[in-house]
């Protein structure tokens, strides 16, 4: 990583340690990220205002505000109002599904998620 | 995509997923005998499941991944009330948590290791079988704004239904609070209704003031708005009625839910007066709630050192008879201060058997799937730790036992050929020595070279060759990142797997871990601990290299200033905050450190306030807001201005902590204390 360089910065909220350092990893194959955690939805939201993120990166069932909250948050926010905003759940249904898209979630991923998915997700939208 | 060391990882946190299922399991079936849980209860419990299906789907451990499923089914039919939690629902939840670690312990071994779940899953079936679909629709009630509705989990919406089908009250509590406090304000409104409402969901939202969040919480309630907004204090706070509010003047329609609610009422008290008689000479009490009583003795110890500055600074004006008086007062108060903070720890703590009981089951479950005969010997299980510290704690002393049993314990075999008996020993030892606990975990097994661990680190670039170490430098060497890697197990290695991060998990609690090791004789890890931690929240700040921490009890705001807007009246810095004077006071300048090469062009203010004076300080950086340790109430008590005491970071890091009051007097000495 040169110091010229200025790295993309990825949001990533999930309360699993687990989770997020597959996450990190499976970034860190794409590409040159930096990845940001955040291991609720509330560290997420003071994240936000004080990190300039390209894109976040959230699971939906946090203890705190759960991530459907989250995305709901920052598409009322019109400073994010094009931030990439990818959903990584362990819900499956349709239904939950279209909550996240409607809410205005870029794209949804379920758990166990396929890492071509989320390497495309990021490239659509980094590059 | 699983490789060793992040299947370790899962390994792990999938054993602490089901540590905390046993535990919540046993609470609900107490609670399931005696009639409602609480739905958070069983939340958590599904909760717990759904993080397991999910990351064990990851490393395709597609056996625990399936069972997880079955059993979230069956939670998830349970929290939404579809089908009754009943003894035989329990049984085959314990039953399913009982495969689940046979599961996962087996795979600690052999990735392939598996179990035949069809029975379960066949009587999970059975019983999901039987779930009746959800009711009537009762949304039309409710004044919800549809895209709150949208951002609602399933089990959110559910329990808004189950409070509005019980004909409790929907409330709003609107919330505005700074950025850098939102958590804390937060669970002061959760602990301020807990009992009297159920919050259902927390929904942040933008606000139009830069450093602030504002916040709806959708809460259920038996009571009024009004009542629920009488426990709220503050007036960033406001409660709407989501069901009522058009409605208000429709009496007749009004008149049934009364009466059912006294009715209710009457029940639970019914219910209450039984209970009363039956409760017994001990309390169970919330750790949270402990942790805001320390919390506020340990802001107490910072007014204390404010006190006692004024009486300093009354004897150095001259006033020395007051002074005299004030220093008394101030040691009777520093006296009873320290009591209070002895009796708020005393009750944090608990003997260590709660966890060596724990480790007992794990030293069982481990050595059984190795096929290694161990003997476990506990002493000291009487030796009390503060609680928060001990559930810390738990990890790294299982990771350390697993590592004994591992690599330190022979085979009978070998045991038998060494002229050792043939059951291995595991020591748990546990000792106060002063403010410290020692913790001991000792094992008889073969021991550790240390000529080969300090081949191997050289190996490792983390020390040169040649270098003179003594014993004690080659076995911390161990602890040091980078020490093992994953692509090899041998014996050596497999031992300093993950043991850096121990040694970074004992020191966030302060504390110290120790190894010693004979070859042929056995390992002994040692880890000492404070007994308690004294616990602030502090905004950690930077000024040049130096990081300090500010009670946040006593911050009111942060700002960031340019430099022009700063003026000097008699010769003091200012900046126009709200049509006042705020007095800025920079901690460089304070602490007498270098002035940086290229002076800023902005910087962050911290407001503080004390009763009615207000003062900004000024700092490079804000680094964000972290409970700290505060070391002993000695070391607090340390007469340099300014200085309320030392913080602990966690990361080993010892950072000072910042006497607001000192300061401010210091600061604003012989002026006119500011008003806002």
């Amino acid at each position: 990583m040169s110091e010229a360089h200025v790295c993309k910065k990825i949001l990533v909220a999930d309360d699993s340690p687990t989770m997020r350092s597959l996450l990190c990893a499976t970034i860190a194959a794409i590409g040159d990220y930096e990845v940001i955690e955040a291991v609720n939805g509330f560290e997420a939201l003071r994240i936000l205002p004080r990190e300039k993120v390209d894109m976040v990166i959230t699971d939906v069932n946090m203890p705190d505000i759960n991530g459907l909250e989250l995305v709901r948050f920052i598409r009322s926010n019109l400073q994010y109002k094009n931030l990439p905003l990818l959903i990584v759940s362990t819900e499956g249904s349709e239904r939950d599904r279209q909550k996240g898209l409607s809410l205005g979630a870029d794209d949804y991923l379920v758990k166990p998620f396929d890492p071509d998915k989320l390497r495309a997700f990021i490239q659509k939208h980094l590059h | 995509m699983a490789n060793e060391r992040a299947s370790k990882e899962f390994l792990a946190e999938a054993e602490e997923i089901i540590e905390k299922l046993h535990l919540d399991l046993v609470a609900l079936g107490d609670c399931a005998d005696g009639g409602e849980c609480d739905p958070e209860l069983l939340n958590g419990i599904f909760r717990g499941a759904h993080s397991l299906k999910g990351i064990s789907g990851m490393f395709g451990f597609d056996d625990i991944a399936e069972l997880a499923h079955h059993l979230e089914n069956l939670l998830d039919s349970l929290r939404m009330g579809k089908i009754a939690l009943n003894a035989p629902v329990v049984e085959i939840l314990f039953g399913g948590l009982e495969m689940l670690s046979r599961l996962v312990g087996g795979k600690v071994d052999n990735e392939r290791f598996t179990v035949d779940l069809a029975p379960l899953f066949s009587r999970i079936d059975e019983i999901l079988k039987d779930d009746d679909a959800e009711g009537e629709d009762v949304w039309g009630a409710l004044q919800l704004d549809p895209e709150i509705r949208k951002a609602l989990t399933e089990y959110e919406e559910h329990r808004l239904l189950e409070n509005l089908k019980k004909k409790r009250n929907i409330l709003r509590v609107n919330a505005l609070f700074p950025l850098h406090s939102f958590d804390v304000d937060l669970s002061g409104v959760h602990a301020a209704i807990k009992g009297r409402a159920e919050v259902i969901s927390t929904l942040p939202s933008a606000s139009s003031e830069p450093d602030k969040i504002a916040f709806q919480l959708l809460v259920a309630t038996s009571e009024t708005a009004d009542s629920i907004q009488s426990l709220l204090k503050g007036d960033s706070l406001d409660v709407e009625d989501l069901l009522h509010e058009k409605a208000a003047c429709i009496v007749p329609a009004e008149i049934e839910a009364p009466i059912e609610k006294e009715a209710a009422f009457a029940a639970n008290d019914a219910i209450e007066n039984s209970s009363l008689r039956s409760i017994s000479q001990t309390v169970r009490v919330d750790i949270e709630k402990l942790d805001y009583l320390m919390n506020i003795v340990g802001e107490l110890v910072l007014s204390k050192s404010a006190i006692a500055d004024f009486a300093d600074r009354l004897k150095a004006e001259g006033d020395s008879e007051r002074s005299r008086d004030l220093q008394k007062a101030t040691r009777t108060l520093e006296r009873r201060l320290y009591e209070l903070q002895k009796g708020v720890m005393e009750v944090r703590m608990v003997p260590v058997s709660q966890l060596f009981d724990k480790l007992n089951r794990i030293v069982r479950r481990i050595s059984s799937e190795h096929g290694k005969k161990v003997e476990i010997d506990i002493r000291g299980a009487e030796t009390e730790l503060d609680k928060l510290i001990m559930e810390r704690l738990s990890d790294p002393l299982v990771h350390i036992i697993r590592n004994a049993i591992d690599h330190g314990i022979e085979s009978s075999a070998e045991r038998l050929a060494a002229g050792k008996p043939e059951k291995g020993t595991i020591s748990l030892w546990a000792a106060q020595k002063g403010n410290n606990v020692a913790i001991e975990v000792r094992d008889d097994g073969r021991g550790i070279d240390p000529e080969q661990v300090r081949r191997k680190a050289v190996e490792r670039g983390l020390v040169s060759d040649g270098i003179d170490l003594s014993r004690q430098d080659i076995f911390d060497l161990i602890f040091s990142p980078g020490f093992s890697t994953r692509d090899e197990v041998s014996d050596l290695s497999g031992r300093g797997v993950g043991m850096d991060v121990v040694k970074s998990n004992i020191a966030e609690l302060s504390g110290m871990v120790e190894m010693d090791s004979r070859v042929g004789q056995g390992t002994s890890i040692t880890i000492t601990l404070p007994i308690t931690l004294a616990i602030i929240k502090a905004l950690i700040v930077r000024s040049r290299t130096k990081t300090y921490a500010i009670p946040i009890s006593s911050v009111l705001e942060t700002l960031m200033v340019h430099t022009s807007k700063v003026r000097t009246i008699e010769r003091r810095e200012v900046i126009d905050l709200r049509q006042n004077t705020l007095p800025l006071v920079h901690l460089s300048k304070v602490f007498d450190l270098p002035a940086p090469s290229a002076p800023p062009d902005s910087f962050f203010v911290a407001v503080v306030g004390l009763a009615e004076k207000r003062m900004g300080i000024v700092v490079d950086e804000l680094l964000g807001q972290q409970d700290v340790v505060i070391k002993s109430l000695c070391a607090s008590l340390s007469f340099v201005k300014g200085i309320a005491g030392a913080a602990d970071l966690g990361n080993n890091k010892t950072i000072l902590v910042i006497d607001v009051g000192g300061l401010m007097s210091e600061a604003l000495r012989g002026e006119t204390a500011l008003h806002v």
